[in-house]
């Protein structure tokens, strides 16, 4: 079962309005894993999760997720095959209190963690949980917009980087509950501009460039890779 | 008994009550519009003759049906949200991508088509609707007579309103329509129904104006003009509290029932208009409103 592929995107092309940003993207993500999307600003990388989530306005191609095929579907319709985002900007609710924001994600299917196991995993969420939303530091909105979608019983969970902008004690604590979501069954798939820290929690790295993949490296082969790399991100 | 000003306190009590009264069906009809303005970002011009459409409905189910006042309450609220709803399905939806103005505009040349269908059939003298009869007469307070069905408007209107402000902030479907208002996309994306969340939002503010048309109908006589008269005034009453809160919507339509009710009392030439006095200043001190946020 490790193996089997839980999204497969293939020939997907994206348009916001006449500007064509998708230009045919592959990637596959297998159960259980962390893939990342690396790539320069500008490149793609946050048009192909909105791509995946069916909420760029318009799309082509394939983007098949535990087999069924989901380009035609909306938005809702994604999120309650079992795909759930937590978007660029965290899209936290400023007139949603910390709990109202964490249960807001309707439970789609069984198997998502119960709310005990969400205060384990985020403690200072469960001490602000009056809080309105934004009230929250950087970190802690992070923890929130991570948190709120575990409930639902999702499994490929599209975290759109999650450690912009925070100090790096947090990326670090970001670091580890991806970890232990990895350990808990989820898949993920997660785009970042900070490659020492996907390096830290992915399988595999998928380089995106102008709306087109164009190289996967399995993260046992960075170190190999490393001056590619550099070269595709520009660093 | 004491006197204000000179003014014996029978008047200046009983410009309050009227006050009060006025602005309980500022309160509700605005609550109406700050709701579907804050979920659909449409200026609902068609209010005033959604309002005046259900005051309609209460005499017609009367008249034609023998259907009274207490299913009426219920039933005439149903059946204009449900003929609101068919409006948002048909064509503000068309338009939630485009620039407020146009639903403004479609929404004010609705209210003329539904003013001048009513005004073609039944004319504007108005038709008579009774008060129910658990409610009519009224009790001396001592200082005042206080007739029981304008009584039961205010505790009625008061409910309505605690209700949707309860609903809208303390329920998780009130959180599901404030994160809505907030970011639709998103709210879509964790696999929430949001069409089907606004087109029920506007069903819900058309069916609180039709509330107001039901408890208006018997203490003004129904008429095609009723809702036109009305609803000025409570754009401006939107205006001074905030576009899009809903507190701010309530409390400000009582409170200006009851300035205007004082203006009557000690300057009455001023109360047809200390409303959009009110309205003007706040527009040039505090251009969001009292209650609103800063865009």
């Amino acid at each position: 079962m490790r193996d089997e592929s839980l999204l497969t995107v293939k020939g997907l092309n994206g348009w916001y309005g006449e500007s064509h940003v998708l230009h045919g993207i592959d990637f596959e993500v297998r159960r259980g894993e962390v893939v990342t999307l690396l790539g320069r600003n500008g490149a793609g990388k946050t048009s192909t999760l909105l791509g995946v989530m069916g909420i760029l306005p318009r799309r082509e191609g394939s983007v098949r997720y535990d087999g069924v095929e989901t380009i035609g579907l909306q938005p809702r319709q994604i999120a309650r095959a079992g795909i759930a985002i937590c978007p660029e900007e965290r899209g936290i609710f400023s007139s949603l209190n910390v709990e109202e924001n964490l249960m807001l994600p309707p439970r789609i299917a069984e198997g998502g963690l119960s709310l005990e196991r969400i205060f384990e995993l985020f403690p200072n969420l469960k001490e602000r949980r009056r809080s309105q939303g934004t009230k929250l530091s950087g970190g802690e909105q992070q923890m929130l917009a991570i948190a709120r979608i575990l409930r639902t019983g999702a499994q490929l969970l599209l975290l759109d980087e999650p450690t912009e902008g925070l100090a790096p004690v947090i990326v670090q604590q970001i670091g580890r509950t991806i970890s232990a979501l990895k350990k808990e069954g989820f898949t993920i798939v997660l785009v970042e501009q900070n490659f020492r820290f996907a390096a830290s929690v992915a399988d595999r790295h998928y380089v995106v460039e102008q709306g087109k993949v164009i190289d996967m490296i399995p993260n046992a082969d960075l170190a190999a890779n490393n001056e590619k790399l550099q070269a595709y991100l520009g660093v | 008994m004491f006197e204000l000003l000179g003014i014996p306190p029978q008047v200046l009590l009983g410009q309050l009550l009227l006050g009060l009264i006025n602005g309980s069906f500022y309160a509700v009809l605005s609550l109406g519009l700050a709701v579907i303005f804050g979920l659909l970002n449409i200026i609902n011009f068609a209010h005033g003759a959604l309002y005046m459409a259900a005051a309609f409905v209460a005499w017609m189910l009367l008249e034609y049906l023998g259907i009274g006042y207490w299913p009426a309450l219920i039933l005439a609220p149903l059946i204009v949200g449900a003929f609101g709803v068919l409006l948002e399905r048909t064509m503000l939806s068309r338009l939630y991508h485009l620039d407020h103005l146009y639903g403004l505009l479609l929404t004010f040349g609705l209210a003329l088509i539904i003013q001048g269908l009513f005004r073609n059939y039944y004319g504007i003298s108005g038709l008579p609707y009774q008060i129910p009869e658990a409610l009519s007469g009224g009790r001396n307070l001592g200082f005042m007579f206080l007739p029981n069905y304008r009584a039961w408007v205010v505790v009625a209107s008061v409910l309505v309103c605690f209700g949707t402000w309860f609903m809208i902030e303390k329920t998780r479907l009130g959180a599901y329509l404030r994160a809505a208002t907030e970011n639709p996309v998103l709210v879509g994306a964790f696999g929430i129904n949001v069409p089907l969340m606004i087109m029920l939002t506007y069903g819900f503010g058309v069916a609180l104006a039709g509330f107001a048309g039901v408890l208006a109908a018997p203490i003004y006589s129904v008429n095609p003009n009723m809702g036109a008269d009305l609803i000025i005034v409570v754009f401006a009453v939107v205006v001074i509290g905030g576009m899009g809160s809903i507190m701010g919507a309530i409390l400000t339509g009582y409170m200006l029932g009851l300035v205007e009710g004082l203006t009557r009392v000690f300057y009455p030439e001023g109360s047809a208009v200390v409303i959009f006095v009110i309205m003007a200043i706040v527009l040039l001190i505090k251009p969001e409103g009292l209650f609103g946020r800063t865009a």
